[in-house]
């Protein structure tokens, strides 16, 4: 009797364990998924493109009649507007933190923190419309040989997206830092910022690192601010002011257009997608190393 | 001195940083708020800005985020509470967790080619909503994962141990004890990850949502277009008064947004009382 009733429900129950693990394993099917499509199709573009071409080639016109598939100026061209981008986010965002992590009052970070908080939710072709339409114009006004399309506007209003991660990350990190370790700081005569800087930051490097690779990953992979405000022109060049295009911009371009599935020009933008997919892929492990690496430090 | 100097500068920071915001938003309600109308709202889009209306783009959001979540939650769920109440000591486990994390910070756009990939071709979807919203829901499994396990995580253990000390099994004590109490904090994180994927523009764009679309869709096969990529045709024309469109359609976006989140911060509100009586 006690048998009966005890066995069904243990079938059922690890049936229910089956089913939840399958869930949990589409998480897993999803990596799998995005690193077979990239490589499948980067293959087959590898196949009329040599690797070395297309690493090292410094004209990227592959919709043009007479092709080039060398990558480097899309590569440039994220590496510009993600640099501008990390000039404002980085610094800002720190000092933000460590603002409110060690100065503001509870009622100033009531405050403060959700409208943080907002500035991250809103949507990126809506940084991209502010960009274009308000950034720019008004930078004209500061440099009249600015281009309507360029990659510093882009580039700052990107900053101003990517702040509050930085900002709330960061300051996770400092919270992190046991009290002892400040109040003695406190105990030898140290003020509240020579304490911050050189107690508090110090001690949170690692989760403040992980923080700031973080934003790197993101600059990297965003995609309407620039598709929007950067311009469609791959160029080699660290010259703020011209337009250019992104590894992102360009996906999006050829998404837009007409050029026919399957075709050599198609396959572009799988093998522009591979590099990017490597290159989070190792900003977003390093910086998750470097969190749980924190973590241990003050566990 | 260096100190107060110091203060001013963390300040000033901190403070044109929420000016950024404020410029954000007063720059598109005075750019898009004269164009705000009821015609506007239920109107589909015409060759002249005026005429031009975003219920096409409205209702397309609507059947894509439909889809999304009808997908996405079930499996996110599930998934949360596989990691968090079984196999949370197990290598494998250990391994999807990694791997949530990763996949969490991969640019979206990457998404949009695995959903080209995957949906629109491999599975014969075409460019549909049945697509985007697969898409999409892949994109944001790893934000409803890590927020559903964030709230199983707030469960007091004692619940489960008074559960087990009962007879219970695992499953009846989570589909009964745990659950429920953690029923608030998953809403909200639903939400908060739905209201990301409304936002979402590029990978659409890239699964081939077309930006000309100027119906509403009939069903899952329809093809569609959202609301953001509405906005980004409309900035990407040269003529101010399509530019005044996407404002207009901004102010709408961000309603949406706005009101989604505040049921959210209610929902978790509400939850924190409810912790404390």
């Amino acid at each position: 009797m006690i048998a009966t009733t005890t066995k069904a429900p243990r079938r059922v129950e690890s049936l229910i364990e089956w089913g939840l693990f399958v869930c949990a394993l589409v998480s897993v099917g999803t990596t799998a998924g995005i690193i077979v499509i990239l490589a499948v199709e980067t293959w087959e573009f590898f196949r009329t493109v040599s690797p070395l071409e297309f690493l090292t080639g410094t004209e990227w016109t592959p919709l043009f009649a007479a092709p080039r598939f060398g990558v480097l100026p899309l590569v440039a061209g994220t590496t510009l507007v993600s640099g501008i981008a990390m000039l404002v986010a980085l610094p800002a965002g720190l000092l933000s933190a460590i603002y409110l992590s060690e100065y503001a009052s509870p009622g100033l970070r009531r405050i403060v923190k959700p409208t943080l908080e907002i500035l991250a939710g809103v949507p990126t072709v809506v940084y991209g419309y502010f960009a274009l339409l308000f950034v720019t114009p008004l930078l004209q006004r500061l440099l009249p040989g600015l281009s309507g399309f360029n990659a510093l506007s882009p580039g700052i209003v990107m900053g101003i997206m990517i702040l509050p991660l930085v900002c709330s990350l960061s300051e996770d990190a400092m919270q992190g830092v046991p009290r002892g370790l400040r109040e003695g700081s406190y105990a030898l005569g140290a003020t509240k910022m020579q304490t911050s800087l050189r107690v508090v930051v110090p001690a949170a490097f690692s989760g403040i690192t992980a923080a700031f690779i973080l934003a790197v990953s993101r600059a990297v992979g965003e995609t309407m601010i620039v598709a929007i405000a950067a311009g469609q022109q791959p160029r080699l060049t660290l010259d703020p002011t011209v337009p250019i295009e992104t590894m992102t911009a360009y996906i999006v371009q050829v998404s837009l257009g007409d050029t026919p599935q399957g075709t050599l020009e198609y396959r572009t933008i799988f093998a522009v997608g591979m590099m990017l997919f490597l290159g989070t892929f190792v900003l977003n492990l390093a910086s998750a190393w470097l969190r749980e690496r924190y973590r241990e430090e003050y566990a | 001195m260096k100190e107060l100097a110091f203060r001013v500068v963390a300040l000033t920071v901190l403070f044109v940083a929420l000016a950024a915001l404020a410029a954000l938003l007063v720059d598109i309600g005075v750019d898009g708020a004269g164009r705000l109308s009821w015609d506007f709202l239920t109107g589909f889009p015409s060759r002249r800005a005026a005429n031009s209306g975003i219920w096409h783009a409205i209702s397309g959001s609507i059947f894509v985020i439909g889809v999304t979540g009808v997908l996405a939650v079930p499996v996110g769920v599930a998934a949360a509470i596989y990691l968090e109440e079984y196999g949370t000591r197990s290598k494998m486990a250990r391994l999807i967790e990694v791997n949530i994390t990763n996949l969490a910070a991969v640019p979206s756009i990457i998404y949009g080619l695995l959903g080209l990939g995957l949906f629109v071709r491999a599975l014969g979807l075409g460019r549909s909503v049945l697509a985007g919203g697969a898409t999409l829901a892949l994109l944001v499994l790893p934000v409803v994962i890590l927020s559903t396990r964030e709230s199983l995580r707030a469960v007091p253990k004692s619940i489960r141990e008074g559960s087990y000390a009962l007879g219970a099994t695992t499953w009846q004590t989570i589909w009964h004890q745990v659950l429920p109490m953690a029923l608030p904090g998953i809403l909200t994180g639903l939400i908060l990850a739905l209201s990301r994927a409304i936002g979402e523009t590029a990978p659409l764009i890239t699964i081939g949502a077309v930006t000309f679309v100027t119906f509403a869709p009939q069903s899952l096969s329809s093809a569609f277009t959202v609301l953001p990529i509405q906005i980004f045709n409309w900035v990407s024309r040269p003529q101010a008064d399509f530019q005044a469109n996407a404002a207009a359609a901004i102010i709408v976006l961000l309603a949406l947004l706005l009101t989604m989140n505040a049921v959210a911060v209610w929902l978790r509100d509400r939850y924190q009382k409810e912790r404390q009586a």
